[in-house]
C-alpha cells in the first residue's frame, strides 16, 4: 500500500436482505483518498453513497444489511476485520462522522457541551475538567460562544445545532472526516458559513475529508476529488477540473445539464430520460443503459469496467475508448422525454431503444 | 397582457402563547396572467404562509386581494367554492400531500367530484383522468397503483394532475420540486413550464432554490421576515441586487463550476424572530451596510429603477444606489 494513502476501498460489495429480495447497494467499490485529501462522493438518492460511508465506519445496520465483501485498509489495518472494540477506538479518534440531519443526531435531554466532553473521554484519559476545557475550545473553533456550553440542543438554531455535531466529530482531531449531506437541511446563508467552517478546519487540521452530497456546487467548493456513483457503483472519477470541465460518462453529463445554471439563460433543461433502476433488480450490464442516449446492445451484455480516460480520471462506459470523448454539449437532444415516461419501467427490460440509429452513430464517431 | 392577481398590503399574523407571529407582514405585488412570479427566501420567511393566504387556505388578518378585479379577501362559501376552481396548489412533499388509501385514478378524480364537473358523468370524468395522465406524463397503466408503489417524480406528478384536474387558471407551487433528485426535478420543471405554455397558466412558484427560481420565473420578489425585501425581472436580479440580503443570499449559492473565484458575503448571526418584531429594518442586525437609522424605522418598498422595487434605507424613490461588497466577504476559489 501506498504510504501516501489514508484511506483505500477494494472491491467492497454491501446488500440488504428485504422481504422483496436482495437490496444491491454497493456493488464492488473501488476507492482511495490520500492524507489531506477531500473527496466528494455524489450521486442521487438510492446510489449507495451513505451506505458506502456506513461501511467504511462499520455501521451498517445488520441485519438487513451485510458486508458481502471487500476491503476497507486504514493506516495498515483492514476496517472489516478489526474486533468491535478495536473498531470502536478507530470511530470518532480517527474516523469519524457528520450526520444529514442536525436536529436528530444530538441527544435533547442532555447539555451540548457533555455530549462534546463525553465523546472526548471516551477516547482519552482527561479529567473531566479537562474534557471539559477541550469543549468549550472546539465550541469556540466551530463558531459558538464558550458560554453557551451548559445549553440544551432545542436553544440553538438548526445552523448552530450543525456546527455542534461537527465540534463533536472533531473534539478528537480525527484523521478522517465523512460529512453526509452536512448542508442539505441549511439555507443557504448558514450553508455558506458551514461550508466556511469546515474548509477552514480542514486546513487547520490537516484532516481527510469525504463529503457526501448531491450537490455539485457544494463539491466545487470543498473538494479536490470528485467520485460519482450510479446505482452503487463507482461510474466516475476524477479531479475537479476532470470531472467538471471534462465530463466523460453519459450520467455525469445527464446530471449537469439537469442544473439550472445561476449564470446562464437557458430556456430549457435537458433532463436525464426516466428513473433510477430498482437496487433489487438491476439491468444486466451497465445499470445506466436504460436511460442513456449512447446505449447499444453491448451495454446490456456485462458491467462495463473502469477505464482510465485520462490520467488518474476514471470512466465506466464502454464507450468511452470507442467512440472517443464525449463533450458536455455533444448530448443527443433527441431524448428529450421530460414530459413522458417511455423510458421509465426499469424493472422490465421492455425498454425499447433506436439502437441501430446508437449504433451508427458511434460508428460514425 | 392583463394582471391577473393583485396583493396589496397582505398581512397574516399567528396568535401564539408568546405573542403575535407576523408571518406576511404588508406584501403588495401584482401578476399578469401566464406569468410566473417567484418567491424565494429562507426557510420561516413567510414564502408559504403567502401562497396558502393568497389562495385562501387561510384567512388574511388585513389587506386586499384582488383575482381578476374582485376583491377575494372575505368571499362567502359559494364564492370560495367557485375560487376553488380557479385556483389551485400543488404542495412540496409528494409522499404525505397524497391519500396513501387512494389510488392515483381516485386521487385525480376526486376534484371532479366534489365540483360535478361533466354533470357528474362518471365515465366523462375517467376519461378526463386518463387524458390527464397523459399530460403530466403518467403512463396510464398506473391508474390503480396507490401513492406508497411510486416513486417522488411520479408522486409529484400526481400532485400536479390533480392540480389541473379542475382546468385552473392560477396555480401556486409551493417548494415542488424540493424533495427531488435533480434529474428528476429537471423533468418536473420542463414539463411545469410546458403546461404553462400550454394552458397559459400562471404560477407563483415558491422555493429556496435560487437556480431553480430564476430558470422558472418571470419575476422574482425576496423575501425576509415576512416582508418583502426586493423585487424586480428574474434575470435583473441575478445581475444587480440593490438590498444588502438579496446581495449576500446571491453571494452564498455554491457554483457547480471550476475555475471560478468570487467574494461570498457571510452574514454573522441568525436570523432575527418574527415575533411581534420592532418597527425598524428587520434585516438591520445581520446587515454589513447598516446605518442608525435602520434600527429606528422600517424602510419603504420604493421603486428605483425599470420595474426594480427595494425596501432599504440606502435606496431613494429613482435613485438606485449600487451597494459596495462589504468588508466581511471570504474569497471563494474552485479550483
Amino acid at each position: 500500500m501506498n504510504e501516501n494513502k489514508l484511506l483505500e476501498i477494494k472491491n467492497l460489495t454491501i446488500q440488504y436482505k428485504t422481504d422483496n429480495g436482495l437490496v444491491h447497494a454497493v456493488n464492488d467499490l473501488s476507492l482511495s483518498l490520500k492524507k489531506g485529501e477531500s473527496l466528494g462522493l455524489v450521486g442521487e438518492t438510492g446510489a449507495g453513497k451513505t451506505t458506502t460511508a456506513l461501511g467504511i465506519m462499520n455501521l451498517v445496520p445488520d441485519p438487513p444489511g451485510i458486508i458481502i465483501g471487500g476491503e476497507i485498509q486504514f493506516e495498515g489495518s483492514d476496517l472489516l476485520k478489526l474486533s468491535k472494540q478495536n473498531m470502536r477506538k478507530v470511530r470518532g479518534e480517527k474516523i469519524s462522522m457528520v450526520f444529514q440531519d442536525p436536529m436528530t443526531s444530538l441527544n435533547p435531554v442532555m447539555t451540548v457541551g457533555k455530549q462534546i466532553a463525553e465523546s472526548v473521554r471516551i477516547h482519552e484519559t482527561l479529567s473531566r475538567k479537562e474534557a471539559e476545557q477541550r469543549a468549550v475550545d472546539v465550541l469556540e473553533m466551530v463558531g459558538i460562544p464558550g458560554e453557551r456550553f451548559n445549553e440544551y440542543p432545542h436553544q440553538f438554531s438548526g445552523g448552530m445545532r450543525q456546527r455542534v455535531v461537527i465540534a463533536i466529530a472533531l473534539a478528537c482531531r480525527p484523521d478522517l472526516l465523512i460529512a453526509d449531506e452536512p448542508t442539505t437541511a441549511l439555507d443557504v446563508t448558514i450553508q455558506a458559513q458551514v461550508l466556511d467552517l469546515i474548509a477552514n478546519l480542514k486546513k487547520e487540521q490537516q484532516s481527510s475529508l469525504i463529503m457526501i452530497t448531491h450537490d455539485l456546487g457544494v463539491v466545487a467548493e470543498v473538494c479536490e476529488k470528485v467520485a460519482i456513483m450510479y446505482a452503487g457503483r463507482l461510474i466516475e472519477y476524477g479531479t475537479l477540473d476532470d470531472i467538471y470541465n471534462h465530463t466523460r460518462h453519459p450520467y455525469s453529463i445527464g446530471l449537469f445539464s439537469s442544473i439550472p445554471s445561476i449564470d446562464g439563460d437557458e430556456e430549457r433543461l435537458r433532463p436525464i430520460p426516466g428513473l433510477m433502476p430498482d437496487p433489487i433488480n438491476l439491468p444486466k450490464g451497465c445499470s445506466f443503459w436504460p436511460r442513456c442516449n449512447r446505449a447499444t446492445e453491448n451495454c446490456k451484455r456485462a458491467v462495463p469496467a473502469l477505464i482510465e480516460s485520462d490520467p488518474d480520471h476514471w470512466v465506466r462506459c464502454i464507450h468511452i475508448d470507442k467512440a472517443g470523448f464525449f463533450e458536455k454539449n455533444a448530448v443527443s437532444k433527441k431524448t428529450d422525454t421530460s414530459r413522458n415516461e417511455s423510458i421509465t419501467h426499469t424493472k422490465d427490460t421492455d425498454v425499447e431503444i433506436d439502437s441501430s440509429k446508437l449504433e451508427e452513430s458511434l460508428a460514425s464517431g | 397582457m392583463s394582471t391577473l392577481l393583485e396583493v396589496r398590503d397582505l398581512k397574516k399574523y399567528f396568535k401564539t402563547p408568546s405573542g403575535t407571529v407576523h408571518a406576511v407582514d404588508g406584501v403588495s405585488f401584482s401578476i399578469e396572467e401566464g406569468k410566473t412570479l417567484g418567491v424565494v427566501g429562507e426557510s420561516g420567511c413567510g414564502k408559504s404562509t403567502l401562497g396558502r393566504t393568497v389562495i385562501r387556505l387561510l384567512q388574511p388578518t388585513a389587506g386586499a386581494i384582488l383575482y381578476d378585479g374582485r376583491d377575494i379577501s372575505s368571499p362567502s362559501k359559494e364564492e370560495l367554492k367557485a375560487l376553488r376552481r380557479e385556483m389551485q396548489m400543488i404542495f412540496q412533499d409528494p409522499f404525505s400531500s397524497l391519500n396513501p388509501r387512494m389510488t392515483v385514478k381516485d386521487t385525480i378524480l376526486e376534484p371532479m367530484e366534489i365540483h360535478r364537473l361533466y354533470d357528474g358523468d362518471r365515465t366523462k370524468q375517467s376519461e378526463s383522468v386518463l387524458d390527464l395522465m397523459d399530460t403530466v406524463g403518467l403512463a396510464r397503466r398506473l391508474a390503480d397503483s396507490y401513492p406508497h408503489e411510486l416513486d417522488g417524480g411520479r408522486r409529484q406528478r400526481i400532485g400536479i394532475a390533480r392540480a389541473l384536474a379542475l382546468e385552473p387558471r392560477f396555480i401556486v407551487c409551493d417548494e415542488p420540486v424540493s424533495a427531488l433528485d435533480v434529474s428528476i426535478q429537471a423533468q418536473i420543471l420542463n414539463l411545469m413550464q410546458d403546461l404553462q405554455e400550454e394552458k397559459n397558466l400562471t404560477y407563483i412558484f415558491i422555493t429556496h432554490d435560487l437556480s431553480v427560481v430564476k430558470h422558472i420565473s418571470d419575476k422574482i420578489c425576496v423575501m425576509y421576515l415576512g416582508q418583502v425585501v426586493e423585487m424586480c425581472h428574474s434575470k435583473t436580479l441575478f445581475k444587480q441586487q440593490y438590498h444588502p440580503y438579496s446581495q449576500a443570499l446571491l453571494s452564498a449559492i455554491p457554483l457547480p463550476k471550476v475555475g471560478v473565484t468570487r467574494k461570498r458575503i457571510l452574514l454573522r448571526g441568525e436570523i432575527s424572530s418574527p415575533i411581534d418584531p420592532k418597527p425598524i429594518c428587520r434585516f438591520a442586525s445581520r446587515c454589513p451596510h447598516a446605518k442608525p437609522i435602520c434600527f429606528e424605522k422600517e424602510p419603504n418598498l420604493v421603486h428605483v429603477k425599470d420595474q426594480h422595487y427595494v425596501a432599504c434605507h440606502l435606496q431613494k424613490e429613482g435613485q438606485p444606489y449600487e451597494l459596495p461588497l462589504p468588508e466581511d466577504t471570504v474569497e471563494i476559489e474552485n479550483k
